[in-house]
């Protein structure tokens, strides 16, 4: 026992122990990080069809093709539509939405577990860095399978207007064709919507763990959700 | 001389709600002695909860000053107040607050990695302590497994994992039925009679009384009175009867 020596300061745990501790936390509550990841799944899965679908109707439109069963509707014109960018901001602001909504949640529900583990020691930037780990695995595997997602049913949607034709077309790579645009590419497309899903994770679910983190230990158990 | 574990002065603590402010403690000046087994009993709502929370460095006062082994606890950095919840002060709550996603096991040995334990040692300490309070056969269950009783029997293992000096319970045995209440409290004195550790329980529990070296009486953020062991026990043997 300790009899009034100066209180020493407390020690950083190793990057492999919050590693751990952070595994740990996901496999258990496997059921409720499914949930949560399954809202930035979504979420990452509307984003990346519709963008892909934009891709692929725009490189199939300067291939010559055309939908075969859109023929009235606006093929005359090149390039994206207002429509079509009506559409991608609103996939963009509800996976936004839902991927914050979905980490805010999952956070607030552990503000007594974030209160108690200060209880016995933990430090502010340890609390923090395990929500960051947790959120950045459920992130990256959320929105890669979104992405996946979202990219099949693209090129089934694609499959289905321009058939086949729509394999020698595919806008797999970045390309600029000659009216001066930009055509990211349904690959590129993939990729930010997996960074995208990521960071929405990470700053959805770090950004409350600090400010629980920051509250005293008090306060965050008395917190009810 | 006495030797004083905690020590609080004119300890004032307010809420602000919207515009109202509510006053929970209202100048608080106590001292407790190593070894005691002290009990802060007042109704609730009468601020022994919030005065629990300064005394284990769960909140700050907005006004005064607590001392614990002699330190002011408001000019310790934030690394030394984790390392003071970790390795000072243990703590058992009426709502247990265990880690549902840790076994029994894995609560105790929490507070031993935060205080950098290695592995083995840690196992070993969580295994000792939880076969103390009685869960030898039970460690590897998660907390949802286990009835209340023995949920803060894990809380209490968990409490000791860093042989604190000072145990700091909330309501121990609020949320416990009468025959496991009095389980828990004979087990908390027991570490107060044969470990020396400083007992502090925030409780309306009159059954802790008894086991009391000294009640604090709180009411409308003040101590009412301070009551011995010697006036206590004839108290008991009125509320014994009922």
């Amino acid at each position: 026992m300790q009899q009034r020596t100066p209180i020493e300061e407390q020690i950083d745990l190793p990057f492999m122990e919050s590693l751990r501790i952070s595994f740990q936390s996901l496999k258990i509550r496997f059921g409720r990080s499914i949930i949560t990841t399954a809202g930035i799944t979504l979420g990452i899965a509307f984003l990346v069809s519709v963008w892909t679908n934009n891709e692929i109707g725009l490189a199939l439109q300067e291939s010559g093709r055309q939908s075969t069963i859109n023929t009235f509707e606006e093929t005359t014109e090149k390039g994206i539509s207002t429509k079509d960018i009506w559409l991608i901001v609103m996939s963009l602001i509800v996976c936004v939405v839902g991927i914050a909504n979905s980490m805010l949640m999952a956070v607030t529900e552990r503000f007594r577990e974030i209160g108690t583990m200060k209880c016995l020691g933990a430090l502010d930037g340890f609390v923090v860095r395990l929500f960051l780990l947790e959120s950045g695995f459920q992130g990256f595997s959320g929105a890669l399978i979104g992405a996946l997602i979202g990219t099949l049913g693209a090129v089934l949607l694609g499959l289905k207007d321009y058939g086949l034709d729509l394999f020698f077309y595919f806008p797999l790579l970045p390309a600029q064709p000659e009216d001066g645009t930009m055509r990211l590419g349904v690959l590129v497309v993939i990729l930010l919507g997996c960074c995208l899903g990521m960071i929405l994770a990470v700053i959805g679910s770090s950004f409350p763990a600090w400010r629980a983190a920051k509250l005293p230990p008090a306060e965050a158990m008395r917190t009810e959700v | 001389m006495a030797d004083i574990v905690v020590k609080t002065e004119d300890v004032v603590k307010e809420y602000r709600m919207g515009s109202n402010v509510l006053r929970a403690l209202d100048g608080i000046n106590i001292e407790i002695e190593r070894g005691e087994y002290i009990s802060l009993m007042g109704p609730s709502g009468s601020g022994k909860s919030t005065l629990f929370n300064m005394i284990g460095a769960l909140d700050t006062p907005t006004e005064g000053q607590v001392y614990i082994d002699g330190q002011n606890m408001s000019q310790l950095s934030q690394r030394q107040i984790a390392a003071f919840r970790c390795h000072r002060v243990g703590y058992i709550f009426q709502s247990y607050n265990l880690l549902h996603v840790r076994s029994a096991h894995g609560n105790v040995t929490l507070p031993m990695i935060f205080a950098g334990i290695p592995e083995k040692r840690r196992n070993e300490k969580a295994e000792e302590l939880l076969d103390m309070v009685g869960l030898g056969d039970r460690m590897y269950h998660l907390p949802d497994e286990l009835s209340g009783g023995q949920r803060q029997r894990v809380a209490i293992a968990r409490a000791l994992a860093n042989d604190p000096s000072i145990v700091l319970a909330d309501e121990p045995t609020a949320n416990l039925d009468t025959v496991i209440g009095r389980e828990i409290i004979d087990l908390i004195k027991s570490l107060n009679e044969e470990q020396g550790v400083t007992i502090i329980s925030a409780t309306h529990d009159l059954k802790m009384l008894d086991v009391s070296d000294r009640i604090v009486d709180i009411r409308d953020g003040l101590v009412e009175r301070i009551r011995n062991r010697e006036d206590i026990e004839i108290e008991v043997g009125e509320v014994g009867g009922h």
